[in-house]
């Protein structure tokens, strides 16, 4: 500790030189091998991979609505998992339980026992509305009888749409 | 003050070195030990039993032709390999590979660095790692790869919320977020043997927990999704060859190693040994001892990786979906609640 205290190096400065090495690494290993690796191209070679077949479309397109859910759920744990740590460091903490004659584990932990219960509260509605389930059952038409016969909704519309049902 | 940057240094470039070497050498590992469980040879071709088969992968890696997809985008093409390789490598600094060593009258630190959030570092590192097969498997413009890409990142990030909870029941019980000091703690005794007072006693529900999570981060089976290569030919990286595929697997398997070696350092004592204060060593000799321990742990995890890849079949998306939100989660909080019950119970 003291070392480190004296260099003129932070902490955070010897990770900024790690990952200044990380990126170096890849950089050289991408550059060593552009220059070794044969280049010659050509309009085959340079399609998308579809199984063989011509590729039909655009993949950026639209993609299952689920993910967003789950990326939406995901944020808002992870924010509550990033509250979670610095109380976790204090929770066990000898001297602050010892000052307060133990009354420090009481309150801290009933203090985040309700928080995570509102954490489960949010895990249980999600669980409850099915947006945890990732097969979703069969949507059926719900059979509705309406008192009001066809007919009638017929002849409104043709008397609305200006013409006849067999011209429709 | 130069020497300590010295020292810095040569630790940076040494870890990095044994980090390539044992990702490496993992997909030798990884060949022999498919060959023996599927009572195969394996690679036995390039030097004695196929020991250089790795060396020659990577020549190739580096000789072959690659192709980037007319109609990719092109610099998030080759910026998605970049990134998963680059945070793969970087989790390494805060792990510590073993105690000092007293050398020429100095105390040298065999981690790189004590950040006092270590443990947060690792954990916003491996976030960052969903970007590069992300932005890899978007970039390539086919719909395979954006397949791949999406199941990986909702996957690591429903996996990621139950190994954050984990965890956190092991900062209830040490107290710290830093790696130095959590190893350092293991060192108590327990039962009169010193150097025995791991975590995994502490904190069994938990390590279980983090470990099924380490082997979905890592996209290893039963968690392969991603590629799993007889629905998505080859997953987030269909289009990639020559060095940038070499990356994505290079990056996998150096995962591997870093959850390997953080699983040993946080519940399984790191560098601590059984006995270690009581055989009467010097200290460096402890010291080498511990390091040594602790590779002998990364490979025995190494192996189960393997064991277990090579032994179960791969979820369905369902499942693994039910299982990290409804099975996982539920479990960490859980686990939790006993801990902190327990904590306050106790003292």
């Amino acid at each position: 500790m003291d070392q480190v205290k004296n260099s003129q190096l932070s902490e955070f400065g010897i990770i900024f030189l790690f990952i200044i090495s990380g990126i170096l690494f890849a950089g050289l290993v991408m550059i060593t091998s552009k220059v070794l690796r044969p280049h010659r191209p050509n309009e085959e070679k340079l399609t998308s991979y579809e199984c063989g077949e011509d590729p039909v479309g655009n993949a950026w397109g639209q993609f299952n609505m689920r993910f967003y859910i789950i990326a939406l759920i995901f944020i808002l744990f992870e924010v509550e998992v990033v509250f979670l740590f610095p109380w976790a460091t204090v929770f066990g903490n000898k001297k602050l339980i010892a000052a307060t004659d133990g009354l420090w584990a009481w309150f801290s932990i009933g203090e985040m026992f309700i928080f995570i219960a509102i954490l489960a509260l949010g895990l249980a509605y999600a669980w409850a509305r099915g947006y945890l389930d990732w097969v979703k059952p069969d949507q059926e038409i719900a059979q509705f009888k309406s008192p009001v016969p066809k007919k009638l909704y017929e002849n409104i519309n043709t008397k609305y749409s200006g013409k006849t049902t067999i011209e429709r | 003050m130069e020497i300590f940057l010295i020292d810095k240094i040569v630790l940076i470039v040494a870890v990095f070195g044994i980090t390539l070497l044992f990702a490496l050498y993992s997909t030798y590992a990884e060949r022999k030990v498919a060959a023996f469980i599927q009572d195969r040879l394996g690679p036995n071709r390039a030097g004695i039993f196929g020991i250089l088969q790795p060396l020659a992968d990577g020549v190739k890696f580096f000789l072959k032709e690659e192709f980037i997809p007319a109609h990719a985008d092109k610099a998030l093409f080759i910026l998605g390999p970049s990134v998963s390789m680059t945070t793969a490598l970087m989790t390494s600094a805060v792990i510590p590979w073993g105690n000092s060593l007293e050398l020429f009258d100095r105390v040298i630190s065999l981690q790189i660095t004590d950040l006092n959030i270590g443990i947060l570092y690792v954990f916003a590192v491996v976030s960052i790692g969903v970007y590069g097969i992300m932005i890899g498997g978007w970039a390539s413009n086919n719909k395979f790869s954006l397949l791949g890409a999406l199941r990986a990142s909702s996957q690591m990030i429903s996996y990621e919320i139950a190994m954050g909870l984990s965890i956190i029941a092991l900062v209830m019980t040490t107290g710290t977020l830093s790696l130095g000091e959590i190893v350092q703690q293991q060192n108590g005794s327990i039962f009169g043997i010193s150097g025995a007072s791991w975590n995994i006693i502490y904190q069994p529900l938990g390590f279980l927990i983090f470990m099924i999570c380490a082997f979905a981060e890592c996209n290893r089976t039963p968690f392969d999704l991603p590629e799993s290569e007889n629905e998505l030919v080859g997953g987030y990286h269909t289009e990639y060859s020559s060095m940038k595929l070499g990356f994505f697997l290079f990056a996998e398997y150096t995962n591997m190693f870093i959850s390997s070696a953080i699983m040993s350092s946080l519940y399984f004592g790191g560098y601590n040994f059984p006995f270690m204060d009581q055989l009467g060593l010097s200290h460096n000799l402890v010291t080498i001892l511990g390091t040594t321990f602790l590779f002998a742990k990364i490979v025995m995890f190494i192996f189960l990786f393997m064991w277990v890849r090579w032994t179960l079949p791969r979820f369905r998306y369902d499942q693994l979906m039910r299982m990290g939100w409804k099975m996982l989660i539920p479990l960490a909080l859980i686990n939790i609640i006993i801990t902190g019950l327990l904590i306050v119970v106790l003292k």
